[in-house]
């Protein structure tokens, strides 16, 4: 599995299209760890996407065909499974999204950049910070603007603790999808001192709008420091009692070992990332392979699992969260002072104390609020390493104020992608461990 | 690095450091499995389209002023220091690769196409296309040939129209009151 694949002679390969996918040596990669989880591929043909049932067992004419969802208590969100059951055997499966479709790209082509902002975090909702990043680095990109080092320092601390808030989301509701009740209320308790944090920096508990383009929308307030580094103190440690709970319970790791498993070249072609590509052994993060904001700067290690299962995806997102509490840790010690926001009058709001002497200010503030800024023409690809993986804005601008096209790419959608090929010769009682493990936030999905 | 070799190469740009490949639409599949195996883009990130009509009008963008510059008319108008580039077709369909290998490249790979053309899908290349390709079939009404299951999938399969074009309202869709009947 390791090292670079053979080079196929020719790229006039319609012959070996017209086979079931080949997937040895076009998404092999250099980055794969540890042996191969299974041969060849399991991404289900035609169709990559749905598990079709096979004539053979479709004759027997004792399959049943079960709508799991859209509003099963067990699918995070409104994700409808029709799954096709032989015995206890799942046969077949097709997913079903878009019951969350709200037509955010849409309406934030109708905003002026400022206005768009608050749309970002609500495809995500429980990274709803790292959406805002995305969004407003996007834009920035677009500007070329230069952002202050506490600002750069800031977004990474807060993009780490909304990676927390949403790993303890992941963990309470996966906990309670497979009778784990407890672990939820371990999670919840965690994760409402994350958002007393983000409450005492912008305001509010969830989609805080404190990302502004060009910096923060506000300084960071007093006080913040010393409440953050008590959660950072404390969270290690509740971090290894998540696991006590988990990893010594027999029925957790008899209903996540070995099943749901996913190749590391299967996960490549289906497009997967994030803790489903790093579960499947697959050493790839942007922040270490593409850094971004401050993280070349900081020390942090990369868990990867190589058993592709559903129990590495769980090791996985509990080694990221004690990496994000180092991070954490790192971002406080060397925010630096300063300014908070890049000095642009064309494209920053003016300070509020200006307002009241400065006419220029005031026009500045009135341009900004009603008409918005103009972004250079040009079309930008934003990605960044969002909890559940690739979280990517594409942009178009005009040279207007409002965008042309916006477009996010959903890491969630792509995880979705992989229920066929998880699903492969699996039992139902494991959907729903399965489903869990890919992390889909369906207001994600859906967009 | 230049991708002059790619089946039906057109142009090639670097802006701010992303490289765009243009290709002819009917040589996008040969393209798509040059980029696969020659350049070895083995990992299918994103599929996307963006609407092109009205580019650089008055109006559907929702920008004040028009081309020519501030409409006085328009109170609070703002229009373009510059005009924006002509686009050469109605359509844009943007494949976002990247090479996931240790060291990383990324490259958009784009063609161009008028209203109702459609274009090869690229699900045989990178089955993670099944999706992003019915988004764009569902939003922006994009015919891709050869795909295994072209069907709506956010939408309601009994949508009429295709929300993301520049032409489909914002807020107007009709409402069927049951004491109407």
């Amino acid at each position: 599995m390791s090292g670079p694949a053979p080079r196929q002679p020719s790229a006039a390969g319609a012959t070996s299209l017209e086979e079931p996918m080949q997937t040895g040596s076009p998404f092999a990669t250099d980055l794969a760890l540890g042996p191969r989880i299974y041969e060849g591929s399991q991404i289900p043909h035609p169709i990559p996407t749905i598990l079709l049932v096979a004539p053979e067992i479709e004759a027997t004419g004792d399959v049943l065909t079960v709508n799991f969802g859209p509003n099963h208590p067990s699918t995070h969100g409104v994700l409808r499974l029709v799954v096709s059951l032989d015995g206890e055997d799942v046969v077949g499966l097709r997913a079903v999204i878009g019951y969350l479709h709200t037509g955010f790209e849409k309406s934030m082509e109708q905003k002026t950049y400022w206005k768009a902002i608050p749309y970002a975090p609500r495809m995500d909702y429980l990274s709803f910070q790292q959406q805002e990043l995305c969004f407003v680095m996007a834009v920035e990109k677009l500007l070329g603007i230069e952002v202050p080092p506490k600002a750069v320092w800031m977004r990474t601390l807060l993009a780490e603790l909304t990676r927390l808030h949403s790993h303890l989301i992941w963990l309470g509701t996966t906990g309670l999808e497979l009778g784990a009740v407890s672990i939820m209320w371990y999670a919840f308790r965690e994760r409402d001192l994350v958002l007393d944090l983000f409450e005492m920096v912008a305001g509010v508990r969830m989609h805080t709008r404190y990302f502004q383009v060009g910096g923060l929308a506000e300084d960071i307030p007093v006080g913040f420091e010393a409440e953050c580094r008590k959660l950072a103190d404390v969270f290690p440690r509740r971090v290894d009692e998540y696991e006590d709970l988990f990893d010594q319970n027999l029925i957790f790791l008899e209903r996540t070992k070995g099943i749901g498993l996913l190749s590391a070249e299967d996960a490549i072609a289906l497009g997967q990332s994030g803790p489903m590509l790093r579960a499947s052994g697959v050493n790839w993060d942007l922040r270490k392979n593409e850094p971004y904001l401050a993280y070349p700067e900081v020390d942090f290690d990369v868990p990867v699992y190589t058993e592709g299962d559903v129990y590495a995806r769980y090791k996985v997102h509990m080694d990221e969260m004690r990496q994000s509490t180092r991070i954490i840790h790192q971002c406080l010690d060397a925010m630096p002072d300063g300014s908070w926001i890049a000095d642009d009058r064309k494209v920053v709001l003016p300070p509020r104390n200006e307002l009241h002497t400065s006419m220029e200010s005031l026009i500045h503030h009135f341009k900004l609020v009603t008409e918005g800024f103009r972004v250079p023409e040009g079309e930008v690809y934003l990605p960044i390493e969002s909890s559940r993986g690739e979280l990517a804005c594409y942009l178009v601008s005009d040279g207007g104020p409002r965008p042309w096209r916006v477009h996010f790419r959903a890491p969630s959608l792509s995880a979705l992608q992989a229920t066929a090929t998880c699903l492969h010769k699996s039992l139902i009682a494991d959907l729903i461990a399965i489903a869990a493990s890919l992390d889909p936030v369906m207001g994600d999905v859906d967009r | 690095m230049t991708f002059a070799d790619t089946p039906g190469f057109v142009s090639e740009r670097v802006d701010r450091g992303e490289t765009t490949v243009i290709v002819e639409p009917g040589s996008l599949l040969e393209a798509a499995l040059h980029l696969r195996d020659i350049e070895r883009f083995n990992f299918l990130a994103d599929v996307t389209a963006t609407d092109y009509l009205g580019w650089g009008d008055k109006g559907l963008a929702g920008y004040w002023g028009n081309a020519s510059g501030r409409d006085l008319n328009e109170p609070g108008s703002w229009g373009f220091h510059a005009l924006p580039d002509c686009k050469p077709s109605r359509f844009a369909v943007s494949y976002h690769l990247l090479a996931l290998r240790s060291r990383p490249r990324r490259v958009r790979l784009q063609t161009w196409l008028g209203d109702g053309e459609p274009v090869a899908s690229v699900v045989p290349v990178w089955p993670a296309a099944d999706w992003f390709e019915r988004e764009v079939y569902d939003l922006m009404g994009i015919t891709f040939e050869g795909h295994p299951n072209l069907v709506r999938i956010l939408m309601s399969e009994d949508w009429e129209g295709h929300p993301l074009r520049k032409d489909y309202p914002i807020g107007g869709e009709p409402v069927r009151f049951s004491d109407a009947e």
